[in-house]
């Protein structure tokens, strides 16, 4: 596969690292009520869509970058790539 | 003259001879023969015997899809089995033997096999070798396994080279027949970036192997012609004797090129080269597969299909026999008829399935109408043949033609499924193609030359044009069409004898029908039951054949009963081609201490630990065995200092404005208030709240720490640091650098160290407990100058300090803390002596961190703050994870003292039975002490913490052993700590 960078360009998918779900960008508040329950569902419970997936790539043997991936799990078109780090604030993790 | 088969002509040298030896036969052949034309030259019809009844076989095609013509090529450690004797290359002293028979090939003891045939059906062994049970194992498998299987592994190491490389451009073009030389000379002409590949030796494809013309000359000669071209121009590379054997993902395409296959030697140039190649777009040019039609015992040798005799004959100018039959449910077989009698080779009869004319006067030839051969006489090779009305007719020789299938294979390697086309009763390529690719020529059912070669150049100029380039203005290439057209037959019901479809697997007719009865009517279940299309050549021959012969039980069409799926790789690809350099010493690279050298100089055995070589220990004269240097060294570091390379250890440097606010997040304990100059120990989860990894992280300035990580974990705790700075906390300022290349740090531990490294220290930095206590930490410069950092931290229980150096200073470090410590007796120690010395100091370790303990399981549950966010805190509270009776980590020791514990050995309470239920924990460390002198141990135990003084057992099953373990603490040196505070 090939990953369309945002700043680099087009690189292989043997440059980067796995994680999964982009989910994982919306880590639970630690303070709220049922942050047990919410953060066993962030920890454990995941979507596995056969379709479009926005998913977690770290740019490991690159330029380090987390990036947030849309792809097909079907098909393994990738429609959009993003910079993880301007998803996590437009989720409102600016804190 | 010994190749009395050869007729001359076709693109063979026959001004030079090579020789080769087939079962130590000597035989002679020219360049540009395969192993198979050299081999029919010279009369050698029969050249294995078959998978399952031993059956003799001879070549059945002149290409990749070869079923029959298995062959072990070279010999020694160069043994190749199950080479395709179509594909190989002859050089002069090529050496081939046959396959898979006990005895000569002529008198294959195992033969009697095909004698109980009727027994040895689909499935026979499901039904069989059922009972006794114990059979299977001792009796059955090995008996079924020295009988069956084709060619032997040489069981040496391969002793070629192989290599990977990447490529790129804008239009691949798989196959270099007439659609894919049309596709290329377009595309290259446009200034478009081509690669061309193509799997035989001599491109062209079929315009090698026929007689047709292109703009009023021979087919063979435009096809060099247009070679020539293409070679001479910048913008393309041409690959031959490559395989393009997958589609992958987003235009990537692999590749396989023999480089030196064709060689008696490679002169120690790579074998061959599994390439990766990066196209923006591909035309498939892969042509077509003939298919053959089943009938009884049509599997002998002589019999082959008609467009290979045709490549036999125009090519190699080789004939398959003397005497000549066509058996044809098309047009296409009469133009083997055509060409055999055109080069003066007798063709004594056309059989057609079809009650129509005869397609073109074929000399001295019958032609028998609405026909068909029922069975075949000739144990060896083939003498006559029998047809449906009786009659039997001498010959040497059959030509079998079924038509033609498309080489859809890599249309299909991204899920896409091919289309039924009724024109040519056969599989075509439908919209569903990997991204980027169109098909061209006969893969795309373009069955005959002029539309071959207007496809490949239309579809080629609407993927350049696609990319932005102008196609080129020239004058296509022009040819006339063939007749082609046929009448699907699939085997001839009349036959009584076993109708062979999978000659690789030996799969018959039968076999099918009996699959369809016994209730496995899906392709799918078909194709496992019978095995049919699961041999190397994945069914190419077979393959459709058997979905006609399905579709008729069935009573459904063929596109309704399916198609088998096909995937990568197109033709087998060696294990040693896949796996490139990446063998043995060079699996994967290797990093080296700073202090390697020194290390190397100085006796040192060394031990893989993750990517790195780490000193295991030091040997000095005079030592018998490992636990002699390992006890020294341990000893002589705690009374009165050792030196240790701890450079593996992760390094991260970590700045910023909110570095503190951040290591809190990371860390389960508090960070927030550590002073500038100071180091703490911290623990870090994951989010599921399992202690994944500790280490120190030293705060050098306000904004300013340095973290150390454990070796293993280095890469993956920067990963997650990385994770947690861009994705959870993306405006805090923090940054972070991987560091651990960039310094050299050693730890200096013992009674002695301050001393050893007050001389090596400048001056003007106090090192004295007052100066520097135990979790100080400071720039320094050492030896007059050199930039330096200093840590007091303790892995092993002593007043110990580690000192980090630029990495390049590293070596010579080693040497100079060496020299200084000369006065004190200092001693350079390795990892195993550094693991007794923690486990005797009762550190947690990569042992203890298994991925399944908690911070309270490790007895710092303490650590873990409730005050704060950070990662795993809140699910590390979880009740079920917080229990009273969880394990704990404590230390254990030998009842008896002369006994060694076992790592791995499992607790139990004294008088219970050692049984799943009655497991109380496990131990997961374990040294020799050459300070206490006897068997000491790390591990879990539930409430572990409240059973000091208890006596267990601790038994491993593995080891059939057991002993008597008394529970002590896990600090068995120094529990108060005084040492490394002194």
């Amino acid at each position: 596969m090939i990953i369309n960078h945002p700043l680099l360009g087009p690189r292989d998918a043997a440059e980067f690292v796995y994680l999964g779900d982009a989910a994982l960008i919306d880590r639970p508040d630690w303070q709220a009520k049922d942050a047990a329950e919410q953060f066993h569902a962030y920890g454990y419970l995941r979507d596995n869509p056969a379709g479009t997936h926005q998913e977690l790539w770290y740019h490991e043997q690159g330029d380090r970058s987390w990036l947030v991936v849309t792809r097909d799990t079907l098909t393994h078109e990738i429609t959009d790539v993003q910079i993880a780090r301007d998803v996590a604030r437009s989720r409102g993790r600016s804190a | 003259m010994t190749q009395i088969n050869r007729l001359g002509g076709g693109l063979v040298n026959q001004g030079q001879t090579l020789s080769f030896t087939f079962n130590g036969k000597q035989m002679q052949g020219h360049p540009g023969d395969t192993l198979a034309s050299a081999l029919l030259a010279n009369g050698q019809l029969l050249v294995g015997r078959s998978f399952k009844y031993h059956r003799p076989r001879g070549i059945f095609t002149a290409g990749s899809e070869e079923p029959n013509a298995l062959v072990h090529l070279r010999s020694g450690a160069h043994q190749e089995p199950n080479t395709r004797a179509t594909v190989a290359e002859l050089f002069d002293g090529l050496t081939a033997t046959s396959q898979n028979h006990r005895g000569s090939l002529e008198f294959d003891l195992m033969a009697t096999t095909d004698l109980l045939a009727p027994f040895l059906s689909a499935g026979f062994y499901y039904k069989t070798f059922m009972w006794p049970r114990a059979f299977w194992e001792k009796l059955y498998e090995p008996a079924i396994r020295m009988s069956a299987g084709l060619g032997r592994l040489s069981m040496q190491e391969d002793p070629d080279t192989y290599d990977k490389g990447y490529l790129h451009c804008d239009l691949l073009v798989i196959g270099a027949g007439p659609a894919g030389l049309g596709a290329a000379l377009a595309a290259a002409r446009s200034g478009a970036r081509v690669i061309l590949a193509d799997e035989d030796f001599a491109p062209g494809g079929r315009l090698n192997a026929e007689t047709l013309e292109i703009d009023g000359m021979a087919g063979r000669d435009w096809a060099a012609a247009t070679i020539a071209e293409l070679a001479a121009m910048d913008n393309v590379r041409l690959m031959t004797r490559t395989t393009v054997y997958g589609a992958y993902d987003h235009g990537t395409y692999g590749a396989l090129e023999r480089c030196t296959d064709h060689l008696a030697n490679s002169g120690g140039k790579p074998r061959q080269i599994l390439w990766r190649i990066y196209s923006k777009r591909a035309v498939l040019a892969a042509g077509a597969t003939e298919r053959p039609i089943a009938f009884g015992n049509n599997d002998r040798p002589g019999i082959m299909l008609a467009g290979a005799v045709r490549t036999y004959v125009n090519r190699y100018g080789v004939t398959p026999g003397q005497r000549m039959a066509v058996f044809t449910n098309n047009d296409d077989g009469w133009r083997t008829a055509a060409d055999l009698a055109a080069k003066g080779v007798e063709v004594c009869a056309i059989i057609d399935t079809r009650d129509a004319p005869a397609v073109c006067d074929v000399p001295g030839a019958r032609h028998i109408r609405n026909a068909g051969v029922v069975n075949t006489v000739g144990r060896k090779a083939l003498r006559a043949i029998t047809l449906t009305d009786g009659q039997v007719i001498p010959c040497d020789g059959l030509a079998v033609s079924g038509g033609w299938n498309p080489n859809v294979h890599l249309t299909c390697h991204q899920r896409g499924r091919p289309e039924w086309n009724e024109s040519i009763s056969a599989f075509v390529p439908a919209g569903d193609l990997p991204p980027g690719m169109a098909v061209a020529g006969a893969a795309n059912g373009a069955l005959t030359l002029g539309a071959a070669l207007e496809q490949g150049r239309n579809v080629a100029n609407a993927q350049i044009e696609d990319l932005g380039f102008t196609p080129s203005r020239d004058t296509p290439p022009r040819a006339e069409d063939e007749p082609h057209t046929g009448a699907p037959v699939w085997h001839i019901a009349a036959s009584t004898k076993r109708a062979w479809l999978d000659l690789q697997n030996d799969v018959t007719v039968k076999d099918v029908k009996q699959s369809y009865r016994e209730g496995f009517r899906s392709v799918e279940h078909m194709k496992r039951y019978t095995t049919l299309g699961m041999a190397t050549d994945q069914g190419k021959t077979a393959n459709i054949p058997a979905l006609a012969i399905m579709a008729e039980c069935t009573g459904k069409t063929i596109p309704e009963t399916g198609t088998t799926m096909f995937r990568p790789p197109y033709t087998p690809v060696p294990l040693g081609a896949l796996a490139g350099r990446a063998r043995g010493r060079e699996f994967r690279p290797y990093r080296l201490t700073p202090s390697h050298e020194w290390a190397k100089a100085n006796g040192a055995t060394f031990v893989e630990v993750g990517n790195w070589l780490r000193a295991q220990w030091f040997v000095r004269p005079g030592e018998k065995g490992w636990r002699d240097s390992v006890d020294r060294e341990a000893l002589q570091t705690r009374q009165t200092v050792g030196i240790c390379d701890v450079t593996t250890l992760g390094k991260i440097d970590v700045q910023g404005r909110d570095a503190a606010a951040f290591l809190n997040k990371i860390y389960a304990n508090g960070f927030a208030k550590l002073a500038v100059g100071r180091v703490r120990y911290g623990i870090m989860l994951r989010e599921d709240g399992i202690c994944y990894d500790d280490g120190t992280t030293a705060r050098m300035s306000e904004n300013h720490y340095v973290m150390t990580t454990t070796t293993a974990n280095a890469v993956l705790v920067y990963r997650r640091m990385e994770f947690a700075r861009q994705c959870l906390w993306p405006d805090m300022d923090v940054h972070l650098i991987s560091t651990t290349d960039g310094w050299a740090q050693f730890a200096v531990a013992g009674p002695n160290s301050r001393k050893l490294l007050q001389k090596v220290v400048d001056p003007d930095h106090d090192l004295s407990n007052e100066g520097f206590p135990f979790m100080a930490c400071g720039e320094v410069t050492v030896c007059g100058g050199t930039p330096a950092r200093l840590f007091r931290i303790s892995f092993s229980g002593e007043m110990a300090f580690e000192i980090a150096v630029p990495a390049r200073y590293g070596n010579a470090m080693m040497g100079v803390l060496m020299e200084a410590g000369r006065e004190f007796n200092a001693v350079p120690y390795g990892t195993e002596a550094l693991g007794v010395m923690r486990i005797e100091k009762g550190h947690a370790a990569g042992n203890e961190l298994d991925g399944r303990t908690t911070a309270y399981n490790l007895g710092l549950g303490r650590m873990v703050s409730s005050a704060k966010d950070c990662i795993g805190n809140t699910l590390s509270r979880r009740p079920e994870m917080n229990l009273p009776d969880a394990v704990k980590l404590v230390g254990f020791r030998p009842v008896d003292r002369t006994k060694k514990l076992i790592a791995g050995a499992h607790f139990i309470s004294e008088g219970k039975e050692a049984t799943m239920a009655n497991d109380e924990g496990w131990i997961s460390s374990v040294a020799y002490s050459p300070t206490l002198g006897h068997s000491i141990g790390l591990g879990f135990i539930k409430s572990g913490d409240t059973r000091i003084g208890e006596v267990v057992r601790a038994v491993s099953p593995v080891h059939k052993t057991e002993m008597r373990v008394e529970i002590v603490s896990p600090h068995f040196i120094d529990p108060e700590g005084e040492r490394l505070r002194g």
